[in-house]
């Protein structure tokens, strides 16, 4: 068996050039145009190509996790990263192991032209591997893309929580999008920290932004108001649209004594008196 | 953690009809009933009106320690001295709602000054004296 394998090796790197030349036509039919120049192909096939043949001279076991591997993996991984990062599709990606069958498969059948048996055990080897190869692709591809959404999401996360002063001892957080638990934990994170910074009394969370309000958001929303009064503020929540307000009421959502307000105008005219109250009840000495 | 040295105690200050509570190191299960005992026996000793508990120290808390700090709290309101919890951490806080444990009942105010304001307007007693402004 192992004799079989070094005479792929040995086969496509004695083909090496007209297996590329015929590889990049082909890949050059079979890709979008405008993707990627032609050049750029045919660089990835040679190296692609020499690599293929380095790691099956070394190793001929027909598994691709071993050492000497490892260039054709790093090679394939970064292939994909970039073809994910430029919005190619999976089965684009794929096709550029695949598409190698069809040249290597010809050379095999020029050389193996008298022995069937040869040709059908060498192509059998030749499909497992590239197939191999193809699924790593594929994996690879898909990680990529799944990191971009993980990155993506890590930067929404950043950029919708804004805590904002709206006057002297009120703060606003105006939520925009769906409260799931982690957001709410970097809503709660920053709000109570800016109470701290400020030493803001009142807090307005507004959540005209927010789509929809189910049990789970109501709870994560009575979950900062908590935390916030345990901090020594009061929150008010404002922005409540009609659905939001009968879709609480359907889901029987107990808001407790939280105050409720329908626009965030009302929340601050509200702050306001409150604020205002306590500054005529403890009036700083002038 | 969980046992401190025998006899370590939290002070307690007596200033006119309130008494100042100010936790300055991590709290462990005995020294919070220790508090519990001596804050209940000084309220009425002293026939105190007002309690203020300053946690700002405070990094860590577990159930047992949420729980009990909220029980001294209602515990010194039963005895009709008004009582607020202030200064605590945004860690803390968030730690206590995760633990489900919510403290209803106990007031509380972001630093000693406005939790001292609270208990002065709650007793009627003016805030800080108004001078000079409206």
């Amino acid at each position: 068996m192992a004799d079989h394998r070094s005479r792929l090796a040995a086969i496509v790197r004695e083909h090496e050039t007209e297996i590329v030349a015929d590889w990049v036509g082909l890949l050059a039919k079979v890709t979008r145009r405008d993707a990627v120049d032609r050049n750029e192909l045919e660089r990835h096939a040679r190296s692609f190509v020499s690599l293929l043949a380095d790691a099956m001279a070394a190793d001929a076991s027909g598994e691709i996790d071993g050492s000497p591997w490892a260039k054709v993996r790093e090679m394939l991984t970064s292939l994909s990263a970039n073809r994910a990062r430029q919005g190619w599709s999976p089965s684009e990606t794929a096709t550029f192991i695949f598409s190698f069958k069809q040249p290597l498969f010809a050379r095999l059948r020029e050389v193996y032209r008298a022995d069937a048996e040869g040709l059908a055990r060498e192509t059998w080897t030749a499909t497992l591997l590239l197939d191999k190869l193809g699924l790593m692709t594929s994996e690879a591809f898909q990680k990529s893309r799944e990191d971009i959404i993980i990155r993506q999401q890590r930067e929404l996360l950043e950029l919708s929580t804004p805590v904002v002063a709206l006057w002297e001892g009120v703060l606003a957080v105006p939520l925009i999008g769906t409260l799931d638990s982690e957001r709410t934990q970097v809503v709660m994170e920053t709000l109570l920290q800016r109470i701290v910074d400020t030493g803001a009394s009142i807090a307005i969370i507004d959540i005209t932004g927010v789509p929809t309000v189910d049990t789970l958001v109501a709870q994560h929303l009575l979950k900062t108001v908590s935390a916030a009064r345990l901090m020594g503020a009061e929150c008010i929540i404002s922005g409540i649209r009609p659905q939001i307000a009968q879709t609480i009421v359907h889901l029987g959502v107990d808001l407790g004594n939280v105050a409720t307000k329908a626009t965030l105008a009302d929340a601050l005219v509200l702050a306001m008196s409150r604020v205002g109250s306590l500054a005529s009840k403890a009036a700083p000495r002038a | 953690m969980l046992d401190g040295k025998p006899g370590e105690r939290i002070p307690i200050l007596k200033m006119g009809e309130f008494l100042l509570v100010s936790i300055q190191v991590e709290m462990h299960d005995r020294l919070v009933m220790t508090l519990q005992d001596e804050l209940t026996e000084q309220i009425v000793r002293h026939r105190a009106r007002g309690v203020l508990i300053d946690i700002s120290a405070l990094e860590i808390v577990d159930s047992f320690i949420g729980r009990a700090l909220g029980n001294i709290a209602n515990m010194a309101r039963v005895l009709d001295a008004s009582t607020v919890v202030v200064g605590m951490r945004p860690a803390v806080a968030i730690t206590l709602v995760e633990l489900g444990l919510n403290l209803k009942g106990v007031r509380t105010a972001l630093n000693a000054e406005k939790g001292m304001d609270l208990i002065r307007r709650e007793l009627g007693l003016s805030g800080r004296r108004d001078a000079g402004g409206a």
